[in-house]
């Protein structure tokens, strides 16, 4: 199998200044092939979180260079970076954070709405089939308040899979899940990266789940500690 | 193959919004449609004021009217010549008569103007009405009548005979009602006048007429011209004024500075003979401009606390949003349209609210020289109060828009 780079992270760096000046990522770099499905863990307070939302291109104010499908992203304007999480990244928060508003498949649909690569009926019925993938085809016109936490956050991950991102971040994505909630997610995950080739990045507590993951990236006072491959 | 379709989808989230949101857009509508609705209706009844108040101007003063200045002396003559004394004098009025000379080349003049639209002659005289042992004072205009009807509408004004029968007696006079009943005189009798050159003749009433001033209809009548002449034991070329109406009387006084180097005599525009009024009249409209700006203004931040609420309550919509790609003029437009369909809602229901207003009003009789309540119907005004709305709820929407446009979406996340 062919290994291709899709995301590099070389020597990044950042510090919090308030309260006071405090070095919270310190010299991390790695990369990440295409079609891996990479666990980042450590402590609390180990800089998990704050990693997580520069490689989403969210937080732009750090130290070193962040590489995404061969583009140095490091540096771009912010409109640019919209337009490339749009197209590229797909991102799970830990507190599923659904449009209150929408129905679960307008949701879902919204990426793919702001993106228009496809026309209307075609992005309804691509929500349906994500929707299907994590099991909630049958929830997809009810609203997003009405759904269980763990029905929401697999929505959360559909919505997330809509634009085929080549990259599909989680913080803490299965968190607040009972462990048949946490399956149905791995599983899918797993499906992904495995059939369609694309890229996990999961932040979690959850050592099982990590364990079954293709790689652990351990962290700990900003920095990696052990760089490790599953069997 | 990529981006090809537009779904605007920031209008479909505005529109969530403001249908899920339905009380809050509600209250703001509600606000703007008084806004709306206040302002149409304040600056419609201050052009009825203003309409009233120029038609009763014009009733008895012309756009523009032309005569002979009075004269003053000059108080110093300084001479030049150091061995002559100079001359200082009281200043008073020329002893020279107020007659126009060669009225027909003027009149002639005038009418050759383009904006001209009426020009007649006129003397005004002033006179007593003689009944039994009391004077009343008073003033006559000598008219051709036809053409005096085009410029003050009195045969609309006329209560009793006939407007023509000036013209048809000899000695026919038109007298306003209240002169008509201190005199006990009715159509037909009449009446002796005796002239400020102390003229007396006996006048034929030919009709009497009511205008929406009581105190012109007190004093005021009009007589022939020839009459007038006689009254003023004056001969046939004399006139003292020559009035002249043009297309658009706002632009009087600008035409009255050039009839006045045209003719060589003082042009008065009314605005001028009528300062009181006109200076009240502005002030009145300064005020009911500034009073309904500021009720329209306060409608303006019912929109941006209401829009400010919402971006609180949905600051994490907003982060998500920029998380899944969204731009800021994403955001931006989202708020705006949001703030702009609000204020849509509110204007169409603030003009319908307006339209019921002026109709209710202009309804309400309030009698005497006044009539029905004077409030005009003008579209102008409609589509003034719509603009400012739609500008001041665009700029309400714009502020808390950008505000949301700027959200951090880590800053929320990381909460
Ligand atoms: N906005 C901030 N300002 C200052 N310090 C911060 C800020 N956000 C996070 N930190 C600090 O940075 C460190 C790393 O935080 P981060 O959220 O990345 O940890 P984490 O590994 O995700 O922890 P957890 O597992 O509890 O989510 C912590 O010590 C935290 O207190
Ligand atoms: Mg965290």
């Amino acid at each position: 199998m062919q290994t291709e780079i899709i995301l590099k992270a070389d020597q990044i760096g950042k510090f919090f200044y308030s309260p006071e000046k405090f070095k919270v990522l310190d010299n991390i770099s790695f990369t990440v092939n295409k079609g891996e499905f990479v666990s980042l863990v450590g402590k609390s307070g180990s800089g998990k979180s704050t990693l997580l939302y520069i490689l989403s291109t969210m937080d732009t104010e750090y130290q070193g260079g962040l590489t995404i499908d061969g583009d140095l992203v490091t540096g771009k304007k912010q409109n640019a970076l919209a337009a490339l999480r749009n197209e590229k990244i797909g991102f799970v928060f830990q507190f599923h954070y659904l449009l209150n508003e929408f129905s679960c498949l307008k949701n879902v649909m919204i990426p793919a709405l702001r993106l228009g690569r496809y026309s209307r009926k075609e992005i309804e019925y691509r929500a349906y089939e994500k929707l299907r993938m994590l099991g909630m085809h049958n929830q997809a016109l009810k609203p997003s308040a009405k759904l269980s936490g763990g029905q929401q956050q697999r929505v959360a991950i559909a919505r997330a899979l809509i634009n085929d991102p080549l990259i599909i971040m989680g913080d803490e994505p299965t968190g607040n899940l009972d462990s048949r909630n946490t399956d149905i997610v791995f599983e899918a995950f797993q499906k992904l990266a495995q059939e369609f080739g694309q890229t996990i990045i999961a932040v979690t507590h959850d050592n099982d789940f990590a364990d079954k993951s293709d790689r652990i990236i351990e962290m700990m006072d900003g920095q990696i500690v052990s760089p490790h491959f599953n069997p | 193959m990529r981006d090809q379709y537009k779904h605007n989808i920031d209008t479909d989230i505005s529109i969530t919004y403001i249908v899920t949101s339905k009380r809050l857009t509600l209250i703001a509508s509600l606000g703007v449609t008084i806004g709306i609705a206040i302002f149409i209706f304040m600056n419609c009844m201050t052009a009825g004021f203003t309409q009233k108040s120029n038609a009763m101007i014009f009733n008895n003063t012309p756009h523009i009217r032309v005569y002979e200045e009075d004269q003053i002396s000059k108080p110093l003559f300084k001479n030049n010549d150091t061995n002559m004394l100079n001359l200082i004098s009281n200043p008073k009025i020329v002893p020279r008569s107020n007659r126009i000379i060669d009225p027909e080349r003027i009149v002639a003049l005038l009418k050759s103007q383009p904006e001209v639209t009426i020009v007649t002659p006129q003397i005004a005289v002033n006179i007593f009405y003689n009944s039994g042992m009391s004077l009343i004072t008073g003033n006559a205009s000598g008219v051709g009548i036809m053409e005096a009807d085009q410029m003050f509408a009195i045969r609309s004004t006329m209560v009793e005979g006939k407007m023509e029968d000036l013209e048809v007696f000899p000695n026919g006079i038109l007298l306003g009602v209240g002169v008509a009943s201190k005199m006990n005189v009715k159509t037909g009798d009449n009446i002796s006048i005796t002239s400020s050159r102390n003229i007396t003749k006996v006048m034929k009433v030919a009709g009497l007429f009511k205008t929406k001033n009581s105190l012109t209809d007190k004093t005021k009548s009009y007589i022939s011209i020839h009459s007038a002449q006689q009254l003023m034991r004056e001969g046939a070329s004399y006139v003292t004024d020559i009035n002249v109406d043009v297309v658009d009387f706002n632009k009087a006084a600008d035409y009255s500075t050039r009839f006045s180097a045209l003719t060589g005599y003082k042009a008065e525009d009314w605005k001028a003979a009528n300062e009181t009024l006109v200076s009240a009249a502005n002030m009145r409209s300064v005020l009911v401009s500034a009073i309904s700006l500021s009720i329209l203004l306060v409608a303006g931040f019912g929109i941006y606390n209401i829009l400010n609420m919402t971006i609180s309550q949905k600051i994490n919509d907003i982060a998500i949003l920029k998380a899944m790609g969204f731009q800021s003029s994403d955001v931006i437009r989202i708020f705006v349209l949001q703030g702009a369909l609000i204020g849509l809602m509110g204007i169409l229901a603030g003009l319908l609210l307006a339209i019921l207003l002026v109709f209710l009003t202009s309804r309400i009789y309030l009698g005497g020289d006044i009539g029905y309540f004077p409030i005009v119907f003008d579209t102008y005004i409609f589509i003034k109060g719509s603009l400012f709305g739609l500008f001041i709820t665009l700029l309400a929407g714009y502020l808390p828009a950008r505000k949301a446009a700027n959200v951090d979406p880590v800053s929320i996340f990381r909460k």
